[in-house]
């Protein structure tokens, strides 16, 4: 059974100008232990529906579905304190920033404390010990030192460290991970996305990767989905997405990935779209 | 005799670090004794990851901070910016692209006044010549010429990009610096910007230092290729030899690190984790 199921998700966004449909009709669902890429460039409406599950939109924005449930849970329908048991135990997230996602004002152990006291329940020095565990777990070096660091002490990098050890504390069994490593160099993209794999692997997590990088869906993902303009264009395992892709927005995506180039100009989408017709 | 348009040799930069109330001041050097040299109408590429002086040394080449040691030759003459304050010829002549388009125009601005401020401050044409040269420009670059009066806030990102590059061709400069122009930008905008880049290449015989930290970009845009790792140059050579075998292992570990989309890599991946999931199941 799918741990995540979300069928004809819609969100719109009341501007000046009407209202804006972001997600127009999303259906999708994760199984447990599955990494679930959602690809698309900016506007495409990806990290809108999962802000939706999160319950993190403005109140300008109005979520209708028909349906959206969580391990059998109705997620629309669920009062404050239900959904709380929920988002930030089951479902964690992290997200493209780690410097701005972290509290300059505090320790980063203080911030993962917070989470382990108030989610978990553990005492002060229980938390202390759990949270030098969880940075031993996710590569930061002298887990005891660190601690005290406030995040400016710390590369991006370890700070996306530090998102991932508090998004993993509660053992969560969805980790929505938006554009994790977009800020951060290839090397330490190399170096996050290792350990996000090996993390969901040990934990047997579900994970969401929301990206527009095709080479981090190429290495991470089990199963895509292509979104463009608020519209599900492709849903494919991620071997037949690449070696067929069989919608032209997927074909153009590829295509426009500079080391596909062959000859001197690289395709854009318009010149997929205009060939085949499609809008 | 090679036809070089820029030439660094042994370029260093120190920054001057106060230590504090209670520390003592020191200098770190950012830029340790960088050489190379761009022949005209060709590309090159600067490879690094972030702290690793590689804009730093666009700014030296861009004339916007004055370098700390070694010397700048720009189409045959030396410049030496702490001495001589560069005339208009010069800055006509080095023009620079920033990474991010929404940082570097003033929104206050409209696109027409972007445009024409450099020929106001650097050139006698009047204000009816500034404005076709403007709106010939926006042309070139893929805009409109309708596009004149508007306001940054009204273009997408790519198109600010090129609003940004347009700025820089405005003087027809011989040489263009550009400081990660593509990695703000999403995949297919991103592909749009660098079609263009080469397009302008091959019509104004421009040449380009090309910064970047994305491999995959470079071996598109680049005829030669530079990696620095903290201030030092590691491995210069064509792009062929680079990317046909790296040596540095500096070089090598970039290369490990750009993800792959080749389907027989996805393939092994798939199946090494149907194996790992096996096993785990047993």
């Amino acid at each position: 059974m799918a741990l995540l199921t979300i069928r004809n998700l819609t969100v719109a966004f009341a501007t000046a100008s009407g209202s804006f449909r972001a997600v127009d009709g999303i259906d999708l669902s994760v199984d447990p232990r599955e990494v679930l890429a959602i690809v698309g460039e900016s506007g495409s409406g990806k990290s809108v529906s999962m802000l939706a599950v999160m319950g993190l939109l403005p109140d300008t924005a109005t979520v209708t579905a028909d349906e959206m449930t969580f391990d059998g849970h109705d997620l629309l329908h669920m009062t404050g304190a239900e959904r709380r048991r929920i988002i930030g135990r089951e479902i964690t997230m992290i997200f493209q920033e780690p410097i701005a996602s972290l509290n300059p004002s505090f320790t980063v152990g203080f911030q993962i404390e917070e989470v382990l006291r108030l989610n978990m329940g553990l005492s002060r020095h229980a938390a202390r010990a759990r949270a030098i565990e969880l940075f031993t777990a996710v590569g930061i070096p002298e887990p005891a030192v660190k601690i005290h660091a406030y995040p400016h002490q710390m590369s991006g990098g370890q700070c996306q460290r530090v998102m991932i050890a508090i998004a993993i504390a509660s053992n969560p069994r969805l980790l929505i991970a938006d554009e994790p490593t977009t800020a951060l160099d290839v090397t330490i993209q190399k170096q996050i996305l290792d350990l996000l794999m090996e993390l969901q692997e040990r934990h047997g997590m579900a994970l969401i990767m929301i990206t527009h990088d095709m080479g981090v869906v190429a290495e991470t993902a089990d199963r895509v989905i292509v979104q463009y303009k608020g519209h599900k264009m492709e849903e494919a395992d991620v071997l037949s997405l690449f070696e067929a892709p069989s919608h032209p927005y997927t074909r153009a995506l590829l295509a426009a990935l500079p080391e596909n180039a062959t000859g001197d100009r690289l395709p854009t989408v318009s010149d997929f779209f205009g060939q085949e017709g499609v809008q | 005799m090679t036809d070089y348009v820029v030439e660094g040799k042994g370029l260093t930069q120190d920054y001057y670090v106060s230590g504090g109330m209670f520390g003592k001041a020191k200098t770190v050097r950012a830029v340790k004794g960088i050489d190379f040299a761009v022949e005209r109408g060709k590309t090159l590429a600067i490879v690094g990851e972030s702290g690793s002086g590689k804009s730093t040394l666009a700014r030296i080449v861009a004339l916007i901070d004055h370098q700390s040691g070694g010397t700048l030759t720009i189409e045959g003459h030396e410049v030496d910016i702490a001495r001589h304050k560069p005339d208009h010829v010069l800055r006509s002549k080095v023009q620079m692209v920033f990474q991010n388009p929404y940082g570097s125009l003033n929104p206050r601005q409209k696109v027409g006044d972007v445009l024409t401020e450099p020929l106001l401050l650097n050139t006698k044409l009047s204000a009816r010549e500034r404005r076709e040269k403007a709106e010939a420009m926006l042309v070139k670059v893929g805009l409109g010429a309708e596009h004149y009066n508007r306001y940054p806030h009204m273009f997408s990102g790519g198109q600010r990009q090129r609003i940004a590059i347009a700025r820089a061709l405005m003087l027809n400069p011989t040489l263009l610096v550009l400081d990660e122009p593509v990695s703000a930008l999403d995949l297919s905008v991103q592909a749009q910007v660098l079609n263009l880049l080469a397009d302008l290449q091959d019509e104004f015989s421009l040449t380009y230092v090309f910064i970047s930290h994305d491999l995959s970009v470079v071996r598109y845009i680049a005829d030669d290729v530079l990696v620095m790792n903290k201030g030092e140059c590691v491995e210069q050579a064509s792009r062929d030899e680079i990317f046909s075998a790296p040596k540095h292992p500096y070089t090598q570990m970039l290369f490990a690190a750009t993800p792959v989309t080749d389907v027989e890599a996805i393939r092994a991946r798939v199946a090494h984790r149907k194996a790992l999931r096996a096993g785990a199941g047993a």
